[in-house]
C-alpha cells in the first residue's frame, strides 16, 4: 500500500512544510482563532494527512493544500459546476462540501480520472473525446464538464439520447457556450465506453 | 468564510440533545443550502452538527402501504427508487426537475424540506430583509420582484419557497417525523411550512431542538400523476410556476384530484380551491380552466410578477391534462 502523504497546515499556494507556523491563525471574518484538526483524505487513490479548520471547503483543500489545480473555482456556490469531482464515483460540487466530512470516501479529481477508470496510461475516453471534438474554448469549465460527463456515462439510470444527456449535464455551465461540441464529445465517449448501450 | 465548530454525532438522541444545549447551531447533511448561505454570511452558525452518520438512510415500505423515507436519503436516490418511480412519479419528476446531477447527489431529503428561499434580497446581507433580520423591512415588495410569490404573501415578506420535491410531496400527501428533546412527533407535510405573516423569520414548525428524521408518504393514490415546471431555462433553474397533479378518474369524471403549486407561493402550496372545483366534474379543458381560476382567485401581484398568475394557471391546466391522460392510459 502506498504511504500516507503528510501535509503541513497551510493555506495559499504553499509547498508542504512551508507554512507550518500558521496552524492557528485568526479568522478574517469572525476574529476568532480557529482550531485546526487532523484529517485523512483519500484523493486519487492516495491517502493524505492534512491539518484543516472545521470550515475548510473540499475545493479549497484540493487546490491550496494538495496543489491539485485541475479542479476549478467558478461561482463557489453550487451554481456553475466548475468544481465537480467524484465522491465514491458520484459527481458532486466540491465547493459545497466540508473537507472534514469527507474522511473515508474515495475522492477523484480530474488529475486522477483516467487512472481511477483503469486507463493507467494516457487519457480517459472522455478526455480523448473532448480533444477530438474541440469541446472547449477557454477551458475553465472543462475539468468539471469531464468529471460530470464521466460519472453520467457510468450511470445506468441515465439514457444516452440527447435530451437525457443535456439534462444530466446541465449543472455545468460553459460561459463560452461550447455546449454543442461538449455534447458531441460526451456522446462519442459514451458510445466508445458502453458499446452503444 | 466565518469559522464555526464542527461536531459529528452518531445517534439521534445525541444530535437532539446537542441542539438543545447550544443556540446558534445548525445541522448539516448535504450542505448545499447551509454552506452556500454561510459563505454569503446569511446564516451564521457558531456550531455545525454533522448528522450524516445517523441511521436515517433507508427507504422502507410500511405494512399499511405507506413509504417511510429516512431524512438522509439523497435526492438522487429518492428520485430513482423503484417504488417512488412506480407509485409516486409526481415526486420523482419533481426531484429530477430540481438542481443538477451533482447537487442532487449531495442534497438530502430532510435538507430539501429545510432549504431556504432564493430571494436575492434574503441572500444579500447588505439589503433589508424581514426574513433574515426581522423588522428591517422587505426589499422585494418595492424592488425587483419578478421571481416572487403571488400566493400566501404578507406585507412583511413575498419570498417564494424554492423546493420542487416539497410540492410533489404535498400533492402525494405526506407526514414529517420529528425527533426532539421531548420525544417524537408527526406533522402533516402541508402544515409544516408556515406562511410569512408578521413573522417571516419563522419558516416551519420545527421546535428548538428538533430534527427531521423521516418523511412518510401516504399510501399510493394511483391515478395519473405529473409534475410540470416552467422556468426561464429548460434545466438547472428554479420554477417561475410549477404544478404537481395527482388525478383519479371516476369514469369520464374526476373522482379526486390533488394539486400543489411551486414558484408562485410563499410555501409549498396546496391548491384546495382548485381541487374542490374539480371534484365530480368532467375531465375536460373547461373544468381544468375553472380549477385554475379558482386556484388564483386570491392571488396578489406585485410590480413585476403579475405574469405568474397567468403562467400558474396555464401550469395547472397543462399538468391536469397530462395527469388525466396518464390516468386514462
Amino acid at each position: 500500500m502506498a504511504p500516507v502523504i503528510r501535509h503541513s497546515t497551510g493555506v495559499g499556494f504553499c509547498t508542504p512544510g512551508a507554512q507550518a507556523d500558521i496552524a492557528e491563525r485568526p479568522s478574517a471574518v469572525s476574529g476568532k482563532t480557529s482550531e485546526t484538526r487532523r484529517i485523512t483524505l483519500t484523493v486519487n487513490g492516495q491517502q493524505h494527512d492534512l491539518q484543516v479548520t472545521p470550515n475548510a471547503i473540499l475545493l479549497d483543500v484540493l487546490r491550496e493544500q494538495l496543489n491539485l489545480f485541475g479542479t476549478k473555482k467558478g461561482c463557489d456556490h453550487g451554481q456553475c459546476g466548475a468544481c465537480t469531482v467524484h465522491v465514491n464515483g458520484q459527481s458532486v460540487n466540491s465547493c459545497l462540501l466540508l473537507a472534514c466530512m469527507q474522511e473515508g470516501v474515495d475522492i477523484v479529481t480530474i488529475e486522477g480520472l483516467a487512472e481511477s477508470a483503469g486507463f493507467e496510461q494516457g487519457h480517459h475516453p472522455v478526455q480523448e473525446a473532448f480533444l477530438e471534438h474541440d469541446a472547449y474554448q477557454c477551458g475553465y469549465c472543462t475539468a468539471g464538464q469531464m468529471m460530470t460527463a464521466s460519472a453520467v456515462i457510468n450511470d445506468d439510470t441515465i439514457d444516452g439520447d440527447e435530451v437525457s444527456l443535456r439534462e444530466a449535464l446541465s449543472g455545468n455551465i460553459c460561459r463560452c457556450g461550447a455546449y454543442k461540441n461538449i455534447l458531441d464529445a460526451v456522446q462519442s465517449a459514451r458510445g466508445k465506453m458502453r458499446g452503444g448501450q | 468564510m466565518r469559522q464555526f465548530e464542527l461536531e459529528s454525532v452518531e445517534a439521534i438522541d445525541q444530535a437532539v440533545r446537542h441542539r438543545r444545549v447550544h443556540d446558534g447551531q445548525a445541522f448539516i447533511a448535504g450542505g448545499t443550502t447551509l454552506l452556500d448561505l454561510v459563505k454569503l454570511d446569511v446564516m451564521q452558525p457558531e456550531k455545525v452538527v454533522d448528522v450524516t452518520r445517523l441511521p436515517l438512510k433507508r427507504i422502507e415500505l410500511l405494512d399499511d402501504g405507506r413509504l417511510k423515507i429516512g431524512a438522509l436519503v439523497s435526492n438522487t436516490e429518492l428520485a430513482k427508487h423503484e417504488i417512488v418511480m412506480r407509485d409516486y412519479p409526481v415526486i420523482s419528476e419533481a426531484l429530477l426537475s430540481g438542481a443538477s446531477t451533482g447537487l442532487r447527489n449531495m442534497a438530502s431529503t430532510g435538507g430539501n424540506v429545510m432549504q431556504r428561499t432564493r430571494c436575492p434580497y434574503f441572500r444579500d446581507p447588505d439589503m433589508p430583509c424581514n426574513k433574515r433580520e426581522p423588522g428591517t423591512g422587505c426589499s422585494a415588495i418595492d424592488g425587483i420582484n419578478r421571481n416572487h410569490a403571488v400566493l400566501g404573501t404578507s406585507e412583511q415578506c413575498i419570498a417564494t419557497h424554492p423546493s420542487d420535491m416539497c410540492v410533489g410531496m404535498v400533492a402525494a400527501g405526506a407526514t414529517l417525523v420529528l425527533e426532539g428533546p421531548d420525544g417524537q412527533r408527526e406533522v402533516a407535510f402541508e402544515d409544516y411550512h408556515l406562511l410569512p405573516g408578521d413573522t417571516p423569520e419563522r419558516e416551519h414548525d420545527l421546535k428548538p431542538g428538533e430534527l427531521i428524521t423521516h418523511v412518510i408518504l401516504d399510501a399510493p393514490r394511483g391515478g395519473g400523476q405529473h409534475y410540470l415546471k416552467l422556468r426561464d431555462r429548460a434545466s438547472y433553474e428554479f420554477a417561475l410556476a410549477s404544478c404537481a397533479a395527482v388525478v383519479n378518474l371516476d369514469g369520464d369524471n374526476i373522482g379526486e384530484a390533488r394539486l400543489a403549486l411551486g414558484g408562485v407561493a410563499t410555501k409549498p402550496w396546496r391548491a384546495d380551491a382548485a381541487e374542490a372545483a374539480l371534484k365530480g366534474q368532467p375531465a375536460t379543458q373547461e373544468s381544468f380552466e375553472r380549477a385554475a381560476e379558482a386556484a388564483f382567485s386570491d392571488a396578489v401581484a406585485y410590480s413585476h410578477n403579475g405574469f405568474k398568475i397567468t403562467l400558474g394557471k396555464q401550469a395547472i391546466v397543462r399538468a391536469l391534462r397530462d395527469a388525466t391522460a396518464r390516468a386514462r392510459a
